[in-house]
């Protein structure tokens, strides 16, 4: 099922959690809405699910407007973020539950939980208690409880919060796989933007209510629309310059001044793989000191110190780091690639400027 | 050091709980069973029984349906006026019992605020069985509701918002979800609402009138036996109030464990909302003579 909020508002008191907010997911899509907490992406949810009630504006669910809808009609599979299983129910009575509620004969029941239960890879636990299972186990009970009904929509909240690293892990992949067997229209909820790039096919970016960004993951890493954006999704070296003599100084780096005059202040962002780094001292314009390396699995990453004080982050593969044969402490010469001028948080960003070559010491304001 | 204060707690104990209590069976039994049998066989003895169950019978299931509602409300829900709720439900504990008839009989009684509008529609509250059963549900009021609010705070509302969202409906939400969840509790609250509710002398005998055969509870019983020097008799009435006690005790004893281990189940896993230790209140309050 489709889904649709046309500039869907929600105040709690005098507090707008969700300010003027429109997107679509369409049907069968794997969606995440990404965002520092207090963003309102929760709050989106839940009004999807119909346990909380819009302010102003509407929400569809198959082109059918459930405003007035109340959260049983819906037909929605909901996963909390602490799962709420029933306590007092094992886990068949749990996965059972709604459809009992739904009227389902005994036999239906138990052909559908049962079904259920070697989907997801819990047959053996049936008569076990919440309390006794793992995080792992009960995340995935939660799931199947959800789903249990055949909902038209399945939503969850932050659903790898509660679960340690290696099983959240497992835990995406095995979503991306069910989401890819079921085809049903899921919406997820996370504050990790590697998980949302991970798992989604498209990703809207939450921050103080307000939607700030609806796209590809790709889009938002290489298009993103703010810097909000930019920071929040992945790794953003960010440099307060200042012209002086024609050009955009922060520390040794210059930039060009971008038609601003002496004195006057712009902010430039630059990825990390943007940074192009050679264990030869003089084959770039930039000298710094290698001061870390941080292991991201087939990546890694570089932390440069210039002999301003000035720190720059840098990525490369691991083949490259092996190539350029790199140690800590060791000096070597940078340059960068490409870079945007953030200007100031909340202004639309100018497209990524390319500085692919040598630049001249002293090149015009237009480039 | 610690030999020496176990010693004193457990002779302390001895002379002011377990004395009295095996003394009030030595009392009943003075003067042989079949004196025994006979006072409690007594028509008036058991009219006093069958008053107090009756007051137990209507107070109780009537303190359950106000306890889970007030829980509920308190626990569930933000509104105005949620502090004073509180503050309220606590109010027959600070309220000595006596007081609490008194305001009663001002209000109910022949020269009270509603004396002559009941007078006017033939109704008798003071001196009679509604006003033992008003008396009794006021200072049993908080038993239940106390026990549940910390409980159902701790538990949250996120289990019964999953069943919601399977489709369930408020009423299969509350039987199915919330009812299970803190049925423990629920029975903790219970056991103590009905020993104080058949316990309760205060409130009861200052409306009651001490009508014997008609108005007179087992405590009331007790204390008009033993002013007329039937010393034997009272302590066989008094000793089915100690026999309640005795099971309210090992009864409360099971419930407070599983009680314990409901609010556990309830702090381990799943629960967002902040966690209380629920305040065990004074239990000596429920009272035998």
């Amino acid at each position: 099922m489709s889904i649709e909020l046309k500039k869907v508002t929600k105040k709690f008191g005098d507090i707008e959690a969700v300010k003027d907010v429109s997107f679509s997911v369409e049907d069968g899509e794997l969606m995440a809405l990404l965002g520092p907490s207090g963003g309102g992406k929760t709050t989106v949810l839940r009004m999807i699910a119909g346990l909380e009630t819009p302010t102003k504006g509407d929400i569809f669910i198959g082109g059918r407007r459930v405003n007035d809808v109340p959260v049983q009609q819906r037909n929605i599979g909901f996963v909390f973020q602490n799962y709420a299983l029933f306590k007092t129910m094992s886990v068949f009575d749990n996965v059972a539950f709604g459809l009992k509620i739904k009227g389902w004969s005994r036999a239906e029941r138990r052909k559908r939980v049962e079904e259920l239960l070697e989907l997801f890879d819990l047959t053996g636990l049936e008569s076990r208690y919440p309390h006794q299972l793992s995080g792992g186990q009960r995340q995935r009970v939660a799931i199947a409880r959800a789903l249990a009904p055949k909902p038209r929509v399945l939503l969850l909240d932050e659903p790898f919060g509660a679960v340690d690293a290696k099983i959240r892990q497992d835990l995406r992949e095995w979503l991306v796989r069910l989401h890819s067997e079921l085809n049903v229209t899921t919406i997820f909820v996370t504050h990790d933007q590697e998980e949302a790039m991970e798992v989604s096919r498209r990703i809207a970016i939450f921050s103080r209510g307000i939607l700030e960004q609806v796209g590809t993951p790709r889009d938002v890493y290489e298009q993103p629309c703010n810097e909000f954006v930019a920071r929040f999704v992945g790794v953003l070296n960010v440099l307060e310059t200042e012209v002086r003599g024609g050009v955009a100084r922060a520390g040794e780096l210059e930039f060009p001044a971008h038609g601003l005059s002496e004195g006057q202040r712009m902010r430039i962002g630059f990825r990390p793989y943007a940074v192009q780094v050679s264990s030869d001292p003089t084959q770039y314009r930039y000298n710094a000191v290698l001061r870390h390396t941080f292991f991201l699995g087939v990546m890694l990453r570089l932390e440069l110190e210039l002999p301003s004080g000035l720190t720059v982050r840098a990525r490369i593969s691991k083949e490259e780091y092996q190539m350029l044969g790199l140690q800590d402490g060791q000096l070597v010469s940078f340059q960068i690639k490409q870079y945007r001028v953030l200007a100031q948080e909340g202004a639309a960003l100018q497209p990524e400027v390319a500085l692919t070559y040598e630049p001249p010491p002293n090149y015009g304001a237009d480039i | 050091m610690r030999r020496l204060l176990i010693a004193i707690a457990l002779a302390f104990s001895a002379v002011f709980l377990l004395l009295p209590l095996v003394n009030v069976f030595a009392q009943a039994l003075s003067r042989g069973w079949a004196y025994y049998v006979d006072s409690l066989a007594h028509p008036d003895s058991l009219a006093a029984i069958r008053l107090t169950l009756l007051t137990s019978l209507i107070c109780v299931p009537l303190n359950v349906l106000f306890g889970i509602a007030a829980a509920w409300a308190i626990a569930k829900f933000d509104f105005s006026g949620k502090s004073l709720l509180i503050t309220l439900i606590d109010l027959p504990f600070s309220v000595s019992p006596v007081v609490a008839g008194l305001m009663l009989v001002v209000l109910f009684g022949a020269q009270g605020f509603l004396g002559a509008w009941l007078r006017e529609h033939d109704i008798k509250v003071i001196f009679a069985v509604p006003g033992i059963v008003i008396a009794t549900l006021f200072v049993t009021f908080p038993f239940v509701a106390r026990e549940l609010i910390p409980l159902m705070q701790a538990i949250g509302s996120e289990q019964e918002q999953a069943a919601l969202t399977l489709g369930a409906s408020g009423w299969q939400t509350f039987w199915h979800v919330t009812l299970p969840s803190v049925k423990w509790g629920l029975l903790y609250g219970v056991i103590l609402c009905n020993a104080r509710a058949m316990g309760e002398f205060g409130a009861v005998s200052v409306v009651s009138g001490h009508i014997t055969g008609l108005t007179d509870t087992m405590p009331l019983r007790v204390e008009k036996l033993y002013n007329e020097y039937n010393a034997a008799a009272a302590f066989a009435v008094a000793s089915l109030l100690a026999l309640l006690a005795l099971v309210t005790l090992a009864i409360k004893t099971m419930l407070e464990w599983k009680t314990r281990r409901e609010l556990a189940l309830a702090q381990t896993i799943g629960s967002v909302a902040p966690v209380e230790q629920p305040e065990k209140f004074d239990s000596n309050a429920s009272n035998t003579p």
